[in-house]
């Protein structure tokens, strides 16, 4: 395992090109899938060497491989392989291609790394790893105002969220708890303190996962390149979240009210980014607030206590929205623009992307047979069990306004009548080869998790030995709901329905609520942003004024008293130093005196 | 080698006879042999390192000579755990700024005798084992400072000389009250710090509160602590870079050494009764120094208040009062004259060519100056506290430490961190990002500007990577500092 962590780091250095971060990136993959064919049952974990002692307390750098490493790993070398293969042809001609190859591979090596840490610290040391390269990538095209912009909010914001991680870890530190993943079993589970460690750490998945309202940097996000949207905004980074409270679950189930928030954020973050997705006309900024709404899903289904349909969703989320994305990216390399109101009728001139764009789509949206159906299916089952009617309907209504917005792009993009004067062509073969492959993933990878296969990725993950069976009603009603979903995008969109009361002005009222996103970015600006300024610019004021204001005044009195000594004296330059340096002194510590009266 | 140390604190000192021999028209000579002496010192610093006990907690290398017998003064030298990185850091510092100083073309000769001079101050402070001695090393750094400042500064130099010159001399007259008090207070009457870390601590605590403020207010302008730090944004923006470097790099640590080598030992009792104040002032330095950073229109002067922001948690590991804490506070001191010295020098480096440091200037760098973009987005990666970098460490520490004692000051630490994260990112977006404007021909970084940032870069990585590259030598000193409270 040690050799394999180094092969994860060697590729950090000398990247020159593309084929080099392929290669590195497929052999990981070609090993992930050895580690899963000889995991032994439960788990492995290897101790490397010592890293850092706290109080006492040694940290060891260590490798913690189960299920959930072994799926993780799978996704993130299996997806980050083709995607840099798609990349290839994505950034050909790029002024800084290779520069691009080298921030990927570190991403890589990072997200790797994260996943296989066997306690906290490690884990959160490649969690800003992973974080840095996604403000790089992001910032890739500096020269852009916005995409300069993005990547420092993505930083900032996610740095947000995981304040609170730090936080969490210093808790745990304090209170003399190991940070390992495979002793947090044993922590005392009534204990209020470990409750908001829960929670503290919760708020740096949050941050990582976009979740409400720590969710405004993922959309900015998109100003980078799509592939970069695809691997990290979309399968793996951001999923790093899902996967931290999924790693640290014990901590969770020990604590209901840990658990709830889990879930209620999940579930405001569905509900209120799919609604985003309804009225957004960016093709990329549609995906990314599906995104937040699909991470929502996940956490709102691990936070109901459904582990293997939240780590489910999170493997075939992976897939087939990364397929999107890279699907997108071919449509945006076609027709040069992101607007879906001036694309239409691309599946005549780009036939692989738009049906391998079509396909992902009927896995994001839930219909059978395609992956997404499945996992899908699963969360809502967890959910029904779980009792909750809000937190149910929550995922109801998020599934039906999935369909509803993958519906509209489909509609707008690849039907009807084109409405682009740019002359689309289909993208090369480096590009929709990785297309098919994913696609062949969104469409079979649900029957590993399905009934036909006995539950097979359920089992695995768990750990547990259960037969799945068909729900029938679960599986009528979740397929009502999707083509419900598309029923209405079809009658509003290419049929032109209006719906009743639609122009009204209490709906125009919450259209413009919904098209604005809530107007959190404004609120933030307003609460948060103009007061940082105003407080640095007041604080820098404070300083010149007041802080050196005093200690000019100290020296001014000084040298007033020393002119009137050499007034006495002429010409005697030692008294005037003397009295200069006197004064200064006198003159300090009364100043002093008074500010410490004032503190 | 018996006499290892002296001959560390005193070859500058021969540099500067050496330098002083040489007629000031032979400018490279000059150079060079500056040059020579400051490697020398960096070797003799470094088989220092290799030759110690990283085993062992004491003094190590100790030279011990009557000197003024009369009031039991010794010359008495010894390195251990806290002061070798220290002196390491000088050594090294010294010798990369000697190397990075091209830019003065007036009175060079002055220039490297003064620059010898503040070698020794420095080596001395961080060596000596005696107060009296202590005291003279800390007041022959002052002076050369003040001319180096006041002589090859920019526009403002005079006023940011004397504000520097007062401002410590104040610390400086206040320290040799605290001194002799110490003195006359302890029985047998001694300024051997040794002999002072057993019997200082038995004084009583009104005795130990008073003496413990008047050290720390010596410090705290050295160190700076609110309200005593504009004298360095000052100083900062009028010095040249290497001066700059120095400044940052080694002067500010000397306060901070005096926390470890001074207040800890000799005061334990009153270090608990003002820890909170410690803390609270490392809180306030940490957020205000971020706040005030990013409030600034001048790139050395944001770069300058950023320093008083990381001294902040150099505060708070010494309230914490624990391992954590006192050694997230020393690898803190390392790492921040590895980071701040590295981003001064790139300061420097644009200067040069724009000859303003506003950040107006500046955009768009990244395009026409990768090897500068690397530099710089790595040293305000390392100063924000990358994980994987040297900042880190040292501040991750500092928080666990302080975390125990004062869980409060830590969460608002965490928080005001996120401005510090701002502050730098901010930074890498004004100076680097964007379109470059137009007509902006700099060339990048050349041959020699690469050299020195390299081992700065490789040190800010391998200590991020292995901490225990620097914690090893500084463990056993900072196991007997917690004991001893």
């Amino acid at each position: 395992m040690a050799f394999w962590l180094n092969i994860a780091f060697g590729r950090r250095l000398g990247l020159g090109s593309a084929y080099v971060a392929v290669a590195a990136s497929l052999m990981a993959a070609v090993l992930a899938v050895l580690v899963f064919c000889t995991l032994p049952p439960g788990g492995a974990a290897y101790e490397l060497v010592p890293w850092i002692t706290i109080n006492g307390h040694p940290i060891t750098v260590g490798v913690m491989v189960d299920s959930l490493t072994v799926m993780m790993l799978l996704v993130v070398t299996v997806v980050g392989t083709l995607i840099q293969i798609y990349s290839i042809g994505y950034m050909a001609g790029d002024v800084r291609f290779s520069r691009y190859f080298a921030y990927i591979s570190l991403f890589m090596a990072s997200m790797l790394a994260l996943v296989l840490a066997d306690n906290l610290l490690m884990l959160y040391i490649f969690w800003e790893g992973v974080g840095l390269c996604s403000c790089l990538l992001v910032a890739f095209w500096y020269e852009k105002p916005a995409a300069a912009a993005a990547g420092v909010k993505a930083f900032v914001t996610t740095r947000v969220g995981d304040t609170g991680l730090l936080v969490g870890i210093l808790i745990l530190l304090a209170s003399g708890h190991s940070l390992r993943f495979a002793d947090m079993g044993g922590l005392p589970g009534s204990d209020v303190l470990m409750a908001v460690a829960a929670l503290l750490i919760f708020l740096g998945a949050m941050g990582k996962s976009a979740q409400f309202p720590l969710h405004v940097w993922l959309p900015d996000a998109m100003e980078g390149p799509t592939s970069v949207s695809a691997l990290i905004h979309a399968a793996t980074m951001v999923a790093a979240g899902v996967y931290l409270v999924a790693r640290s679950y014990v901590l969770f189930t020990a604590h209901p009210l840990a658990l709830e928030t889990v879930a209620v954020i999940g579930a405001i973050s569905a509900v209120m980014a799919a609604s985003i997705a309804c009225t957004a006309n960016d093709i990329k900024k549609v995906l990314a607030y599906s995104t937040v709404s699909q991470l929502g899903l996940m956490m709102l289904a691990l936070g109901a206590g459904g582990y293997a349909a939240g780590t489910f969703h999170l493997m075939t989320h992976a897939f087939f929205k990364a397929l999107l994305f890279l699907g997108a990216g071919s449509v945006i390399h076609a027709v040069h623009t992101q607007d879906i109101r001036e694309m239409g009728g691309l599946i005549h001139k780009m036939k692989v992307t738009g049906i391998t764009f079509i396909i992902g789509a009927l896995a994001l949206a839930g219909i059978m047979p395609f992956a997404g159906f499945w996992s899908k299916d699963e969360i809502f089952i967890a959910l029904w069990q779980g009792g909750d009617p809000v937190l149910f309907g929550a995922a109801v209504l998020t599934s039906f306004l999935t369909a509803f917005y993958m519906a509209r792009v489909i509609f707008l993009t690849f039907l009807g009548t084109s409405r682009s004067k740019a002359h689309a062509h289909e993208s090369p073969s480096v590009m929709t080869f990785p297309l098919v492959v994913l696609a062949v993933f969104a469409a079979g990878l649900g029957f590993i998790g399905s009934p036909w296969c006995h539950g097979a990725f359920q089992n695995f993950i768990t750990g547990a030995d259960e037969e799945v069976h068909f729900n029938l009603g679960m599986i009528a009603f979740s397929t009502a709901l999707s083509l419900g979903g598309i029923g209405l995008a079809y009658l509003l969109i290419v049929k032109g329905v209006k719906l009743p009361g639609s122009d009204g002005p209490g709906r125009a009222w919450f259209i413009r609520l919904v098209a604005n996103k809530y107007y959190i970015d404004e609120i933030y600006e307003v609460l948060l942003i103009q007061p940082f300024h105003r407080l640095c610019g007041a604080l820098m004021r404070f300083d010149i004024t007041r802080v050196d204001g005093a200690v000019n005044g100290v020296a001014a009195s000084a040298a007033a008293l020393a002119r009137f000594v050499r007034r006495l004296q002429t010409g005697r330059v030692e008294n005037y130093l003397l009295m200069q340096a006197g004064g200064a002194l006198l003159l300090l510590l009364i100043i002093l005196g008074k500010l410490c009266r004032i503190f | 080698m018996p006499h290892l140390l002296t001959l560390i604190i005193f070859l500058p000192l021969a540099g500067a006879l050496a330098i002083a021999m040489i007629p000031s028209r032979q400018v490279q000579l000059i150079r060079t042999t500056a040059l020579i002496f400051n490697g020398a010192v960096l070797a003799a610093v470094t088989l220092v390192a290799v030759l110690f006990d990283r085993t062992g907690a004491g003094m190590q290398f100790m030279e011990s000579q009557a000197w003024i017998p009369q009031v039991s003064i010794q010359y008495s030298v010894g390195v251990d755990g806290i002061s070798l990185a220290l002196v390491f850091l000088t050594a090294l510092l010294g010798f990369l700024a000697c190397f990075a100083t091209t830019m003065i073309t007036k009175r060079v000769k002055e220039y490297f005798l003064v620059y010898q001079v503040l070698m020794t101050g420095m080596l001395g402070t961080f060596l000596a084992l005696d107060l009296v001695v202590f005291y003279i090393f800390w007041e022959t750094v002052l002076i050369p400072m003040f001319f180096l400042i006041g002589i090859w500064g920019g526009a403002r130099r005079e006023y940011a000389a004397w504000k520097f010159f007062f401002y410590t001399l104040a610390g400086s007259v206040v320290m040799l009250l605290a001194i002799v008090g110490i003195y006359f207070a302890v029985a047998p009457h001694t300024f051997n710090m040794m002999e002072l870390a057993h019997t200082a601590p038995l004084l009583s605590a009104g005795l130990q509160g008073a003496l413990f403020l008047m050290f720390f207010f010596a410090f705290a302008v050295k160190i700076p602590v609110f309200p005593f730090h504009t004298w360095l944004p000052d100083a900062h923006v009028e010095a040249p870079t290497p001066v700059s470097v120095i400044l940052a790099g080694v002067l500010l640590k000397m306060g901070t050494y005096g926390l470890f080598r001074v207040c800890v030992p000799f005061f334990p009792q009153a270090l608990m009764t003002f820890a909170w104040l410690l803390g609270v002032l490392g809180a306030v330095n940490l957020i205000y120094g971020a706040c005030a950073a990013f409030a600034q229109t001048d790139f050395k002067k944001m770069i300058a208040y950023s320093s008083v922001s990381h001294m902040g948690f150099v505060l708070l590991g010494v309230a914490a009062m624990n391992s954590a804490g006192f050694n997230g506070s020393i690898l803190e001191m390392f790492n921040h004259g590895i980071i701040t010295g590295a981003m001064f020098l790139l300061v420097g480096v644009v200067y040069e060519r724009a000859h303003t440091r506003e950040f107006s200037a500046f955009g768009g760098l990244a395009s026409i100056m990768p090897r500068y973009a690397f530099f710089l987005t790595f040293m305000a990666l390392a100063s924000l506290g990358l994980p994987g970098l040297s900042g880190f460490v040292g501040e991750f520490l500092s928080l666990a430490g302080i975390f125990v004692i004062f869980p409060k000051l830590a969460i608002i630490s965490a928080v005001g961190l996120i401005a510090v994260v701002i502050l730098f990112l901010v930074m890498v977006r004004k100076v680097l990002w964007g379109k470059p404007r137009e007509r902006i021909l700099w060339s990048d970084m050349n041959a020699g500007e690469v050299a020195v940032l390299i081992p700065l870069c490789i040190l800010t990585l391998v200590v991020g990577f292995y901490p225990d590259s620097i914690l090893q030598f500084q463990q056993q000193a900072v196991d007997m500092l917690v004991k001893a409270l």
